[in-house]
């Protein structure tokens, strides 16, 4: 395959990017990890970081922040990547959420800071991880798009935004004292249509809810829930409707609303992104909190 | 508001709708150019990319929504859309309505996809800029129309300049208020020319636009007719990108990872900075100079026949040579130099100034290294780019001086390669990044001054002497009772027939450092003196005892780098401050107090206790008697 310079695409210069940082950690850090939460910028990343060190595995664990309540079909996916990537495949759930049965229908948004929030602080701790990768895009949210691409947090896994390190060139500075880390961002230039043209001209496994297809749905506060397991509690009245859906974002399913839609290939799924007049993430309840600030105030608490 | 904005111009929904394949297939080939705007809120740059990202479809109807809430609870704006808002995600910038940090901001065009650095615009955020412009191709430097060129369009030209970006426009905004009027755009136009000229810009592109109305942003703006140029967009997508020139130049490429994955493979991993490479290759590994060719281009999609600059490859080489991460593999009849002093451009980034003679990690590619910083030369006024006397460089400031570091790397200056020319500093107890720097070229003292090999060595100086080398460096407040305690230790020694030198603070001002005061800055190179001649001692065979308060950790860590393992003994020598203020032997902690001494460590500056030294003494239960003995007995047990 012959290279016209002037033809270095912007996929290219992403995957490029993104195959830099994912080596600069290896090369710095003592124990890095990757945050793999099998959504559709999880199986980027993790094809960006079988790219990297090919022939070598990636050289680092899989870590799995799990709420117990995702998708079937994400824990399929899940396992099925961790066996062909041949990295080992952590599993963390945060057992004080267990033994109390947090849950999204009874607890709102103490569900999202036992599970995740408090879940990946206990994790990453008890592994001792320096240094976390994380798929998140500086498109997604405000906040992100002043987070630096090595981010530094305390010993208390604390952000602090108005005190960032300077990130200049492709110069990344990896280095803290013991118990601070880094979390690590690859995909930080990533847009989402950048995502799918990616997972479309390489073949990365995605989860098949992100393709529509006739699922036992309910409507509720205005968003289109899917009933995926029978711990689904059915309201008086609610009685699951067989839609054709498919999922934009893919999170724990009793919070993650599903869009109704015919696309079943790629290119129809890249289709509908580029005509529809919503962002991404406006399917998640978590950004609303807090007023505009939502995001940036659970980043400083320590979530992702 | 909304309806002021004009139709998105990008008409790409009718191909999406009707052929998504053929869409995805130009897409595929977009290039990316990434830029900075530069300017002030009041030069309309929000608005600026508020307006690119709208008419790019980058705002969803949510996020528009939100915005026009926003706008009406903490816009600036009155009742229309305040744009600024959309792009200060910060809490504290939505509330204090300013832009603090780089935001980056992403849009694509039939022909891009663009990156924007949303840079401040403020003095006090120089470091800020210079880092959104450290990765752009081309800065866009807006000019309220009604102002003309003011100090922060000098400063903000000035920075792109210096951090290397080729391709300036300036973007004459708000043509809107002025009519459209042709001598407004000229006149600003001859005075930028003028001034650019003087700091060395010779190419810049100018464009009258607003982008409050879009004149020129999208399309030839009908109020202009007089303006013959593209558009801002349209310059934007033709305008050439850093990684095409960059590969044009020389084949480099920093080693970042060795990839070992079993016996029959080793490959070597990194970006191409410049250059482009072929299997069959000849190269040269630096600073080794080892050479040999390169066998296979490996990736997870097959071998490629060529990679060019700005792409992440596996590299196979026909000999089994020695390289490993730091190393540079270059093209072999013109690979880059190695040295170990330079003149550097350096952007200080940290509240704490910069301290000539401390050393700082240095990276610069998949180098670090240890480096110190000398007294500037001189300092830039951002703002009138004279050049100003400097001690020492503080939080935003730009200064030239060399620099020196511990071993040799691989470098190029940075005009002519970014990667192996750009470098930053980093503090070696904080871990900040304190500072970037851009290498100017070397010092040729570096490259002519050579280590005198000496046939008698440092372990025959030893022998002789029938012992093993040592330092102990006595560290504590003034008044704390090292110099009574070294002398006591070398009496001791010297009746063991053991070979010493006593250094102590006082004697050594007198003579060899009888030319520093008490600054941040002396007290650094008082250190770094008496570690060099500490360092000739031990290597003379000698045990070396040192009584210096010494109050910086990182001082006394660079001496400990300069000796022998195992042969620098940080000893504390521990005492509460109210006990030596209340000896006060020599009546400085009085003065220091009535403020008749400045700088008086642990009154007006601080004593950063050792973490982990080697030997604690505590002076509230130990004599100096039995301070000594415990000394000597963990020397020589």
């Amino acid at each position: 395959m012959a290279i016209d310079k002037q033809t270095l695409t912007h996929l290219q210069r992403l995957e490029s990017e993104a195959i830099h940082i994912l080596r600069e950690v290896v090369a710095e850090a003592e124990k890095p990890v990757m945050l793999y939460s099998v959504g559709k910028d999880s199986a980027v990343m993790l094809h960006l970081a079988r790219k990297a060190f090919y022939p070598s595995p990636p050289p680092f664990p899989l870590l799995h922040v799990d709420t117990t309540w995702k998708f079937q079909e994400m824990y399929k996916l899940r396992d099925r990547m961790a066996q062909e990537s041949g990295m080992e495949l952590l599993v963390y759930q945060n057992p004080e959420a267990q033994e109390r049965g947090i849950n999204p229908f009874d607890h709102g948004a103490l569900h999202t800071d036992m599970w995740k929030t408090e879940g990946l602080k206990q994790a990453l701790n008890l592994y001792g991880f320096d240094a976390a990768f994380g798929g998140a895009r500086r498109d997604e949210e405000k906040s992100r798009a002043k987070e630096r691409i090595f981010s530094f947090r305390t010993a208390s896994h604390g952000w602090d935004p108005k005190n960032q390190r300077p990130e200049l060139w492709n110069l990344y500075n990896a280095r803290k004292n013991k118990g601070e880390s880094i979390r690590v961002f690859p995909i930080s230039n990533w847009t989402e249509l950048d995502i799918w043209q990616y997972i479309h001209l390489n073949d990365v496994p995605i989860v098949p809810l992100y393709f529509a297809d006739h699922r036992p749905t309910v409507e509720r506060d205005g968003m289109l829930l899917m009933v995926d397991d029978d711990r689904f509690p059915l309201r008086d009245g609610e009685t699951p409707v067989m839609r054709s859906i498919r999922f934009r974002t893919l999170g724990c399913y009793p919070l993650t609303g599903a869009v109704e839609s015919t696309a079943k290939t790629l290119p129809e799924v890249i289709q509908e992104t580029l005509l529809t007049t919503t962002s991404e993430r406006q399917g998640r309840a978590i950004d609303k909190d807090a007023g505009g600030a939502g995001m940036e105030k659970k980043k400083q608490e320590g979530y992702f | 508001m909304t309806d002021t904005i004009a139709d998105p111009i990008y008409k790409t929904d009718a191909l999406i709708a009707e052929d998504i394949d053929q869409y995805l297939k130009v897409h595929e080939h977009k290039t990316m150019l990434r830029f900075i705007t530069c300017g002030s809120v009041d030069d309309g740059k929000s608005t600026l990319i508020g307006r690119l990202l709208y008419d790019s479809k980058m705002i969803f109807e949510d996020q528009l929504e939100a915005l026009q809430a926003d706008s009406k609870k903490v816009g600036t704006q009155g009742q229309e859309i305040d744009f600024a808002l959309l792009v200060d995600g910060l809490a504290a910038e939505r509330e204090q309505g300013i832009t603090i940090d780089v935001a980056y901001r992403f849009f694509a065009t039939e022909k891009r996809k663009f990156i924007v650095a949303d840079t401040p615009g403020h003095e006090q955020y120089t470091r800020n800029m210079v880092t959104g412009a450290s990765t752009a191709d081309l800065a866009v430097i807006l000019i309220d129309a009604r102002k003309g060129v003011l100090t922060q369009t000098r400063r903000h030209s000035y920075l792109a300049h210096l951090i290397g970006i080729r391709n300036i426009v300036l973007a004459i905004n708000k043509m809107d208020l002025v009519d459209y009027d042709q001598a407004v755009y000229d006149g600003i136009l001859k005075d930028y020319s003028e001034f650019a000229r003087s700091i060395g810009i010779t190419a810049f592109t100018p464009i009258p636009i607003s982008g409050f109305k879009g004149d020129n942003i999208t399309g030839p703006s009908a109020n202009t007719p007089w303006y013959k140029g593209p558009a801002l967009i349209a310059h934007l997508e033709t305008v050439e990108v850093n990684s095409a020139t960059d590969a044009d130049k020389p084949f480099r490429m920093p080693v970042q990872w060795v990839n070992r994955p079993n016996l029959d493979f080793r490959g070597f991993s990194g970006l191409i900075a410049t250059g482009s490479v072929k299997p069959g290759d000849a190269v040269r590994v630096l600073p080794s100079g080892k050479t040999s060719s390169v066998t296979r281009i490996v990736t997870l999609d097959g071998d490629l026949e060529e990679a060019v600059a700005g792409q992440s490859v596996t590299l196979c080489f026909a000999d089994e040579v020695d390289c490993s991460r730091g190393d540079v593999i270059a093209l072999a009849d013109n690979p880059p130099q190695a040295a170990d002093q330079f003149e550097a451009t350096i952007v200080w980034m940290a509240d704490e100034a910069m301290l000539p003679g401390r050393p700082y990690w240095l990276k610069l590619g998949t180098q670090t290294v240890s480096a110190t910083v000398q007294q500037p030369k001189y300092q830039v006024n951002v703002n009138t780019m004279e050049h100003l006397a400097a001690k020492t460089l503080d939080l935003n400031a730009i200064g030239v001086a060399n620099l020196s570091t511990d071993r040799q790397i691989v470098f190029e200056p940075y005009a002519d390669n970014r990667t192996l020319g750009g470098f930053i500093l980093v503090d070696k107890i904080t871990n900040a990044t304190v500072a970037a720097g851009m290498l100017n070229f070397s010092l040729r003292r570096a490259q002519n001054v050579h280590w005198q090999a000496t046939d008698v060595s440092r372990d025959s100086h030893a022998n002789l002497k029938n012992q093993k080398p040592a330092v102990l460096w006595l560290t504590g407040l003034s008044g704390a009772g090292k110099s009574t305690i070294a002398n006591l230790v070398e009496k001791k020694l010297v009746r063991m027939n053991r070979h010493t030198f006593l250094l102590d603070g006082d004697n050594v001002r007198h003579g060899l450092n009888k030319d520093l005061g008490f600054t941040d800055a002396d007290r650094v190179e008082n250190i770094r003196r008496v570690g060099e001649v500490a360092k000739l001692m031990t290597d003379a065979g000698l045990i070396v005892i040192t009584a210096f308060i010494s109050p910086f950790r990182s001082e006394r860590d660079m001496v400990r780098q300069m000796m022998q393992p195992g042969e620098f003994i940080e000893v504390h020598i521990d005492t509460p401050l109210a006990d030596a203020e209340a000896r006060d032997v020599k009546g400085l902690y009085k003065k220091a107090r009535a403020g008749d001494l400045k700088n008086f460590t642990g009154i007006d500056s601080p004593y950063e206790a050792p973490e982990d030294p080697e030997i604690h003494i505590d002076t509230t239960a130990l004599t100096a008697e039995e301070a000594a003995d415990l000394i000597i007995a963990r020397l020589i047990p």
